[in-house]
């Protein structure tokens, strides 16, 4: 008897997420192997050590839209990290996500959204001040979310492209760090879906970078790639030191930039 | 071989041997609810081997001259099995195939209706959203059922924006073209001479809603419908003829929940991930197959709200 969960599921929402696919990889072998694949291809013969005590990754264990998957990066000891990457081993274009923590970071959570397109493993690595690696894994079952045929709100996506915006939740105050919410109108193409008009795919074009600061100092900076969902929506802690300005520079695949600016004062 | 091929596969060197365990259509399910109105009630269940993909209602109607298919069905086979119903009943000729919305589980059965070519009836949106998904619902469904059986994409050729009618001979079908609510592609049917309303899926029963158009939207196709006197509707999932519009009554408690707990969660900066598992939980119970779709509504509808 095959348990339910394994065999594909056909969703009406749109998509068919099927839970257990052809091309579906839960051999944990294979995964192992897949994994020093794009390890290598993205850090080299670079080390990799247990990174149980520095960093964790929150992602459910299916998805239930593989569309649009959220995603914690976990920081437990914020002064040791400068950065962390998110690696979707079975994803086209596995590394999904590098953040590099700025001085007015507060690293502890960073979440994302982000499709999957075969079960597979995923990475949150962590890299130290210091110069070394630590990882921890996650296993997912999900797929078909990076060829999922975009919903209802690809024409808003595309006409408002670039337009922001910033939610903060909790109170602020100077000194005290406060988790965000930025979002971003983009559909973020990722080449494999197809256009309903002239039956091509359409072209790829994505955002490549987020920078954000606070009144001149950094705050973080991501460099991602198509495995960001459509309408990107990236949550962050920062500490404001004072009232000020959040600044937020994005730039797509195309050269496409945008800048914005909210402001950030403590509420009285 | 994967699990999954080997039983594909099994499915389809002993079709007979899985119908006979367990038959996804029997003669006997297809009711006459109206004059001349014959429908079948989809299972509550995901698609599965052994189901076909017939989870959601299809039927047909009868009039002095042809029929018209309301949903030919969600796999060749399901179709297959509407047709031969069809042949049970009546020799008038099969002149439409109505294709409710874009989704699998009401659509892959046309291509077991290519006989007397008969018009391919859907929203004016329709091809342009069968342009990107059907190929990717294809795939799955034929991973699934087997090529043979889950069946080529039909496109329509009679596109409806607004509203249009056919007809059956003494018999008049008015079909209405809906803005985006369950999908962007949904179209309605009212039988005059039977008053009989066939709302498809923008009316569920028992069965858990889906949708991936838009929420306000559907709520709002909903009051439209409420203002039709109809002496019955037929649902796209659920009992196959009920009163109109009492049986809106849990879908739009379902939906405005949906719409104000989302809303609340976004308000309050619950994270999507927690709002998939919290938003019209007080649902749960209600409905079949809940767990199954409610996350993923919730995942929509918070990716909808968020940019009001
Ligand atoms: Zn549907």
């Amino acid at each position: 008897m095959i348990p339910r969960r394994d065999l594909p599921l056909l969703l009406l929402g749109g998509a068919l997420v099927a839970a257990r696919p052809a091309w579906a990889d839960d051999d944990e072998d294979k995964r192992a192997a897949r994994w020093k694949e794009v390890r290598e291809a993205i850090f080299g013969d670079r080390a990799i050590g247990d990174g149980t005590s520095v960093v964790g990754l929150d992602a459910p264990p299916r998805a239930e839209d593989a569309a649009l998957v959220p995603v914690a990066l976990l920081v437990k000891d914020p002064a040791r990290v400068s950065g962390v990457y998110l690696v979707i081993d079975g994803n086209p274009g596995p590394l999904a996500a590098h953040v590099h923590f700025g001085a007015l970071a507060d690293p502890r959570r960073l979440t994302l959204r982000v499709r999957v397109d075969q079960y597979t493993d995923m990475h949150a690595v962590a890299e130290t001040r210091d110069g070394a690696l630590l990882a921890v894994s996650h296993f997912i079952k999900a797929a078909g979310g990076c060829s999922t045929p975009m919903g209802s709100q690809l024409d808003a996506s595309l006409a408002d492209a670039g337009f922001m915006r910033l939610r903060l939740i909790g109170p602020v105050a100077p000194g005290q760090p406060v988790q965000a919410l930025l979002m971003v109108r983009h559909p973020n193409f990722n080449g494999m879906q197809m256009d309903p008009v002239t039956r091509n795919y359409t072209p790829a074009r994505f955002i490549q970078t987020v920078d954000i600061g606070f009144e001149g100092q950094p705050v973080l900076r991501l460099d991602s790639d198509i495995s960001l969902a459509s309408d990107p929506a990236i949550g962050f802690g920062f500490t404001p030191p004072k009232a000020g300005k959040l600044t937020v520079a994005v730039r797509d695949s195309s050269g496409a930039a945008w800048h914005e600016a909210f402001d950030v004062a403590p509420l009285s | 071989m994967s699990p999954l091929t080997r039983r594909a596969a099994l499915f389809g060197a002993c079709a007979c041997c899985a119908l006979a365990t367990r038959r996804a259509v029997a003669a006997s399910d297809f009711v006459e609810i109206a004059p001349g109105m014959v429908f079948r009630r989809g299972v509550d269940e995901q698609a599965s081997v052994a189901n076909a993909d017939a989870i959601a209602n299809t039927g047909f109607i009868v009039g002095a001259e042809s029929v018209a298919v309301i949903d030919p069905g969600g796999s060749l086979a399901d179709g297959q099995a509407l047709r031969a119903a069809i042949a049970a009943r009546t020799t008038r000729p099969v002149r439409f195939v109505v294709l409710s919305h874009v989704h699998p589980d009401h659509i892959f059965g046309a291509a077991a209706f290519t006989e007397g070519a008969p018009k391919i009836v859907g929203h004016a949106r329709l091809p342009a959203a069968l342009a990107t998904r059907g190929e990717y619902y294809r795939r799955h469904l034929a991973e699934l059922l087997g090529a043979e059986a889950a069946g080529p994409v039909v496109t329509p050729n009679l596109l409806v924006a607004d509203t249009h009618t056919l007809d059956l001979g003494d018999r008049r079908l008015t079909l209405r073209a809906h803005r985006p609510a369950h999908t962007d592609t949904d179209l309605t049917l009212f039988d005059e001479r039977t008053g009989t309303l066939i709302a498809a899926d923008l009316l569920f029963i028992g069965r858990v809603p889906s949708f991936d158009g838009d929420l306000k939207g559907w709520l709002a196709e909903l009051d439209a419908l409420a203002a039709i006197r109809a002496a019955r509707v037929v649902p796209g999932h659920g009992p196959v003829t009920t009163d109109w519009p009492a049986a809106a009554a849990d879908l739009r408690r379902y939906l405005s929940l949906l719409l104000t707990e989302t809303r609340a969660a976004i308000a309050a900066g619950v994270p999507i991930e927690q709002a998939a598992t919290r938003v019209a939980a007080s649902e749960r119970g209600r409905w079949a197959l809940f767990d199954d779709y409610n996350p993923r509504n919730v995942l929509t509808a918070y990716h909808q709200l968020e940019w009001e």
